[in-house]
């Protein structure tokens, strides 16, 4: 798709958005809750800020580190059985899964949460290839079901009430209405009791590979992500390579910081660690299980010292939840895998900058983002320091004429003072309604009327100057 | 002590009364007032939109003019930020560097500079009337000033804060923000502004002019009573 087209459908579905004032006060609803929840919680810690600092350093250590941590983690994995695929593409990802499917006789997946796989888009290419895929997590399962993309990183289906919920399942599975949400929640287990107990293959993500043994964690809250693993003959997990820790004890700090800054919790409900497949004597647990390891750009990321940090990320979500910009304009209207702050951060690095420039200049920079963040990363500076790439990049002609003019006048004073002199007289001259040159904030806002006289003048005059 | 003022361009222009507020204020408490007239913009609309070279040019200038100043107090916590905050990262790796640094060092925004550099909480302001407070993103977030309003207000005879809920919640001003992404901005508007009428108050303050033009552009539009005030005009009040 062409730039012009990104950004344009960037701009409609804002507007859109913007202006369904139900929608926007049932996310603001929603988000105010997660922000009273999390408040208790973040209370709990000793010093949550602390806590941030040291999430952020091992972080750092892992990611400034990665070849090392990786190649640990990849002997530990492989020693317990498992089988590791080094993706360097979406593609290669979804060919590699694509063709173990086949290979393997698999009839129909199940599949848990996972970003990773929304980004590389997993889904319509199994389905292609004739393997009906069924969603485990609830929320993933009613967006699965409408045919939409997450709207969020940790609540997928957060942009719809019960009500809307009960008429997708009469419609699709011919439910009877109900406003119960544990009734809904039946009738969504029910269809997928059966989907597990058929599956032949099980796909979930990973929240962290922990280097020092080889484990991916995985953490929910509804349990069916164990059920995913652990049911179907092959297991298939997905991450990007910035997903290492380096040791098992640094779960102690993260498993407790994800659910905290992501949903308010003070621990989610399930955390698991898988170690491999089944091995002789044991009874339960996958015949096979693969680990599909995704660079998909992500190495750029890494060589780019100054947003770096930017692959601290544990898509907790937090980022989007406090944002005033996704709160207003909603989660599709990103059009992005990974929305909010950080995805219009790393966007640009995974899907070119150019194209989604758009999405960092979206952004007052109030800096929310950063505030919240359990791992320090600094997002909305690096949202400035895209505007500043793209501008070195490419460079719109109308921008550039102002910017220079600018730049002049502000090097000489004189020049300045009497711009600001002349601004004001046009300010006031100005023609008003629809021919006014300052639509884009009248059409909305009021605009106040310049000062009879301005601070400048003031001070000369007190000076007893002209 | 010998405060330089900064009056951003827009202050300036539609917002005079806030650096006569400011003047009197500082002489009140006895120091002494310059307004280096060679100062134009600290340059943060050509560093936000990316343009840094040209930022920079806007920022040279204010290195030659407040070179010599003893503090720089900016009637912005937005303006004051860029250049305590941005102006080391905009001349990281120029020789200019160091001048950067200086200057980010002696420059204060108007409520950090009477709280924590002369130490004063009561300017001798009397207000009888109910306010609530806006936290300007840039000098909250990038200065890290929260209570520092709050202690010059609580020390104003008559005046009642009542805080709002979205207090720290960005107003969607933003800068080129607000003309580029209208409907954002406007959106983001008036959800600070329900919060502020959800207090009841006369009036909102807050130390950022570009956010109270925001704010009042929409509390104008939505009819509302509430009128917005600079914290220097509620402090020069008597
Ligand atoms: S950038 Fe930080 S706050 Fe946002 S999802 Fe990632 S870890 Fe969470």
């Amino acid at each position: 798709m062409a730039r012009a087209t990104i950004s344009a459908q960037f701009r409609t579905a804002a507007s859109k958005l913007t202006a369904d004032l139900k929608h926007r006060g049932w996310i603001s609803k929603s988000l105010r809750g997660y922000e009273t929840s999390r408040r208790g919680n973040q209370a709990k810690y000793g010093d949550w800020n602390s806590a941030r600092e040291a999430a952020g350093s091992i972080k750092y250590e892992a990611v400034n580190h990665l070849d090392r941590y990786l190649e640990e983690f990849a002997r530990n994995f492989e020693a317990n059985g498992g089988k590791i695929f080094w993706a360097s593409t979406g593609e290669e990802a979804r060919d590699y899964v694509v063709k173990l499917a086949r290979d393997r006789g698999v009839r129909s997946v199940i599949k848990s949460k996972s970003m990773t796989a929304e980004e590389i888009h997993l889904n319509p290419a199994l389905e292609e290839a004739g393997l009906p895929v069924v969603e485990s997590d609830l929320g993933e399962y009613i967006v699965q079901l409408r045919g939409e993309a997450p709207y969020h990183l940790v609540f997928p289906a957060m942009h719809l009430d019960r009500h809307e919920i009960s008429t997708l399942f009469e419609e699709k599975l011919g439910s009877a209405p109900t406003d119960d949400p544990e009734r809904l929640t039946m009738i969504a287990r029910e269809v997928m009791r059966d989907k597990y107990l058929t599956a032949d293959m099980g796909i979930t993500g990973a929240n962290f590979a922990v280097a020092e043994t080889g484990m991916i964690s995985i953490t929910e809250n509804e349990g069916n992500a164990r059920l995913t693993a652990a049911l179907p003959k092959i297991h298939v997990a997905l991450m990007g390579i910035e997903k290492i820790i380096p040791r098992l004890e640094d779960l102690a700090l993260f498993l407790p910081m994800l659910a905290t800054a992501g949903a308010g919790q003070p621990m989610t409900c399930y955390n698991s660690l898988y170690t491999g497949p089944r091995k002789a004597g044991e009874v339960d647990g996958p015949e096979e299980f693969h680990l599909v390891i995704l660079d998909n750009k992500r190495t750029q990321l890494l060589a780019d010292a100054e947003q770096r940090d930017a692959l601290h990320c544990i898509r907790c979500g937090a980022c989007l939840n406090v944002c005033p910009i996704f709160r207003n304009v909603g989660g599709h209207s990103y059009g992005t895998t990974y929305q909010g702050p950080i995805g219009s951060v790393i966007t640009p690095h995974l899907r070119g900058l150019q194209n989604w420039k758009h999405l960092s200049a979206a952004s007052s920079l109030c800096g929310a983002c950063t505030e919240t963040c359990p791992v320090k990363i600094d997002i909305h500076h690096h949202l400035l320091h895209n505007r500043r790439n793209a501008a070195q990049g490419k460079q719109t002609w109308y921008e550039k004429i102002g910017f220079r003019l600018f730049a002049w006048a502000a090097r000489s004073p004189g020049l300045f003072r009497f711009g600001g002199r002349f601004a004001g007289l046009a300010l006031k001259l100005r023609p008003r309604g629809p021919l006014d040159p300052l639509q884009a904030w009248t059409s909305t806002r009021g605009f106040p009327t310049p000062a009879p006289r301005s601070f400048n003048a003031y001070w000369r005059s007190r000076k007893g100057g002209p | 002590m010998k405060i330089a003022l900064f009056i951003p361009c827009f202050v300036d222009l539609f917002y005079p009364q806030v650096g006569v507020s400011m003047v009197k204020i500082f002489e009140r408490l006895g120091h002494e007032v310059e307004y280096p007239e060679g100062q134009t913009c600290c340059g943060q609309p050509a560093f936000n939109a990316g343009y840094w070279d040209e930022a920079r040019g806007a920022a040279e200038n204010a290195l030659q003019v407040f070179r010599d100043a003893e503090v720089v107090v900016s009637a912005s916590g937005s303006c004051g930020a860029m250049m305590k905050v941005f102006y080391p990262e905009l001349f990281a790796k120029t020789p200019r560097l160091p001048e950067a640094e200086a200057l980010a060092a002696k420059t204060f925004e108007f409520s950090d500079f009477l709280v924590n550099r002369l130490g004063v909480h009561d300017v001798g302001a009397r207000f009888d009337h109910t306010v609530t407070f806006h936290d300007g993103c840039h000098g909250l977030r990038e200065l890290g000033i929260k209570k520092e309003p709050r202690l010059l207000l609580a020390q104003v005879k008559g005046l009642q804060l009542k805080e709002m809920g979205e207090a720290e919640t960005c107003c969607g001003f933003g800068g080129l923000f607000a003309v580029k992404f209208p409907q954002i901005s406007t959106a983001m508007g008036e959800v600070k502004c329900a919060s502020i009428a959800e207090t009841g108050v006369e009036f909102v303050v807050s130390n950022d002019s570009s956010c109270l033009m925001q704010i009042q552009g929409i509390l104008d539009r939505e009819q509302r009573p509430v009128r917005s005030l600079h914290l220097a005009e509620v402090l020069a009040q008597s």
